[in-house]
């Protein structure tokens, strides 16, 4: 069964769509990212404009990440004040992402920019977290506790001034890490068309010392804020926001991002970290292997948006 | 010549005009000195089970000044062109550099047509001389396709490898045709033609283009339009999306909490 989208203006298929929105939200609901790494390439891939494409995603995502930071709410894993925390400094790094995405594009090389960005961080921080996981699951194989994080071994950036306690994630620190981060990742989200969940969970967990839990319930509802905000800007500025596409994938998105979040409760947190860390190597590796592998077409043709 | 004989004249080329004007101005159909043409439909319109639409030319050649009436009539060449509304495009070229497959080379293509079909009887590479296909675009290659060459438009030689990447990529989206099979004379002076409006195409104003040769000079031409336009509940998503952007983005953003919370409650297992 096909349905035309009104603002994408092609037809696809509708159980297409929907098991693709089901797939991608199992994965967001899991782990707590937003799930537009994923989402805005296979769009693209059915013939979907990238500017439709990552509007459109901003609905979806905001639907899972609601229903997903829902269950976490109820279950006491959201942290409300490390979000807020998290969003000022997401919102100001996302105005400066904006700005250098301006400034990259004027030098005509944009897309290398961004794709050897998604290599070395995807690479590196999924590697990272697969050599972390598989050393948490051996040491419980073997029975070897985990050494346990005592208030003098925190490392030096925590200790900076300007300190805050955050009861929900059980943790003492200065907030200049937080802004910091979650700067980062508004630049680099929008500098890369990314929500920047899966960067974010890895730094609460590793970074902040955030419990895997709460940071999966903290993301979800930073990328509830960034999305809600992203569908009116790309509704206002550029008239992209396909409301039809994006009900499709909603419908779909929620009820897999239940199940996603289901089974992340079942999964113990070292395979939950272990499972997102080859994830983002994957992704990160098949970015790396569209850049060095030959295309089938040297020429590639885009409609030229700057000119009517 | 008195006033009021000229007068007279004036009034009746007048109204030659308007009655050739009201010709060409009925939707569907197209009659130019001796070629009538007639879409099957002259408005596609798009709704939510839209796929793409085949839409059928007819045309007929009538008998004019330049053939004879009796007798065997010549055989006719037709060439029928049907262009989407103008669009620009970038085409880019990767090249390796460091290991990494990179854009290194692009070139804008101004108002090229976002549809482009071109069906003839056969190919028409046949039908006339090189120079005078080339000034009637007849013929898949001899469409214009203008490219920003620094300060200035201009189209380049057909084997630039740009432009045939460029014919390359829309004909792989179904988006440029090319037929030379495409039209079929049913009797001597009576054509049909068939060409695709593939689900992606773009929405406007389509120009369908009918040129006849004779003896390899072209001896009659004729346009019409094909209106492609979304009707109904696409039209009013489109509608609303661009008259109230503000509105639009709201409903979306809160509905899609509407959707996340809904699923959130029929799931609810606790």
């Amino acid at each position: 069964m096909t349905i035309y989208l009104p603002i994408a203006e092609l037809p696809v298929n509708v159980f297409t769509l929907l098991a693709m929105g089901v797939a991608v939200g199992f994965i967001s609901g899991m782990f707590g990212v937003g799930g537009g790494f994923l989402m805005t390439p296979l769009l693209i891939f059915l013939g979907v404009s990238p500017a439709v494409a990552v509007a459109s995603v901003s609905t979806h995502m905001a639907a899972s990440s609601f229903s997903g930071a829902l269950t976490y709410w109820r279950r006491g894993q959201v942290d409300l004040q490390l979000g807020a925390v998290l969003l000022a400094g997401g919102l100001a790094g996302t105005l400066a992402g904006v700005i250098a995405f301006k400034v990259l594009r004027s030098f005509g090389q944009l897309d290398l920019v961004i794709a050897v960005a998604y290599i070395v961080l995807l690479g590196t921080i999924g590697t990272l977290m697969v050599v972390e996981g598989f050393g948490a699951v051996i040491r419980q194989r073997r029975g070897v506790k985990a050494p346990v994080a005592r208030p003098g071994a925190h490392p030096l950036f925590l200790r900076l001034p300007f300190k805050m306690r955050f009861r929900q994630s059980h943790i003492y620190v200065s907030v200049i890490p937080v802004v910091t981060i979650s700067f980062a990742i508004g630049f680099l989200g929008a500098l890369m068309g990314i929500g920047g969940g899966f960067i974010l969970v890895p730094a609460l967990i590793y970074l902040l010392r955030v419990p895997t839990v709460t940071s999966v319930g903290t993301s979800l509802l930073l990328t509830l804020f960034t999305m809600f905000a992203a569908i009116i800007m790309h509704a206002v500025l550029n008239q992209t926001v396909d409301a039809v596409l994006g009900l499709v994938l909603m419908i779909g998105g929620t009820v897999g991002a239940q199940f996603g979040a289901r089974a992340g409760q079942t999964l113990k947190a070292e395979n939950l970290r272990l499972l997102l860390g080859l994830l983002v190597l994957a992704v990160g590796l098949r970015v790396a292997g569209d850049q060095i592998a030959r295309p089938a077409d040297l020429y590639s043709v885009i409609i030229d948006e700057r000119t009517p | 010549m008195s006033a009021a004989r000229r007068a007279r004249i004036r009034r009746g080329a007048l109204r030659l005009l308007l009655l050739a004007a009201a010709l060409l101005a009925w939707p569907g159909n197209a009659r130019a000195d001796g070629l009538v043409l007639s879409l099957s439909k002259t408005r596609v319109t798009i709704t939510s089970s839209f796929t793409g639409e085949n839409i059928v030319l007819f045309g007929v050649i009538e008998p004019g000044a330049d053939m004879p009436a009796t007798g065997a009539s010549p055989a006719h060449d037709v060439v029928v062109t049907v262009r989407g509304p103008n669009q620009s495009f970038i085409a880019r070229r990767k090249e390796r550099r460091l290991g990494l497959w990179i854009n290194v080379d692009s070139r804008s293509f101004l108002a090229a047509p976002s549809y482009l079909a071109v069906l003839s009887n056969r190919d028409p590479m046949l039908m006339s001389d090189a120079d005078t296909l080339r000034q009637e675009q007849a013929g898949f290659g001899n469409n214009r396709l203008l490219q920003r060459i620094g300060a200035d438009y201009a189209d380049v030689v057909p084997q630039d490898p740009f432009r045939q990447a460029f014919l390359r990529v829309k004909q792989a989206q179904g988006l440029y045709v090319e037929n030379v099979s495409g039209v079929e004379f049913i009797a001597p002076r009576v054509f049909r033609a068939v060409f695709p409006i593939p689900g992606r195409a773009p929405i406007g104003t389509y120009e369908v283009v009918v040129k006849v040769f004779t003896d390899h000079i072209l001896t009659q031409r004729a346009a019409l339009r094909l209106d492609v336009a979304k009707v109904d509940f696409e039209q009013a998503v489109a509608g609303a999306a661009q008259d109230h952007p503000w509105l639009y983005g709201f409903i979306c953003a809160f509905g899609a909490i509407a959707v996340g919370f809904c699923a959130n409650i029929v799931f609810r297992r606790d």
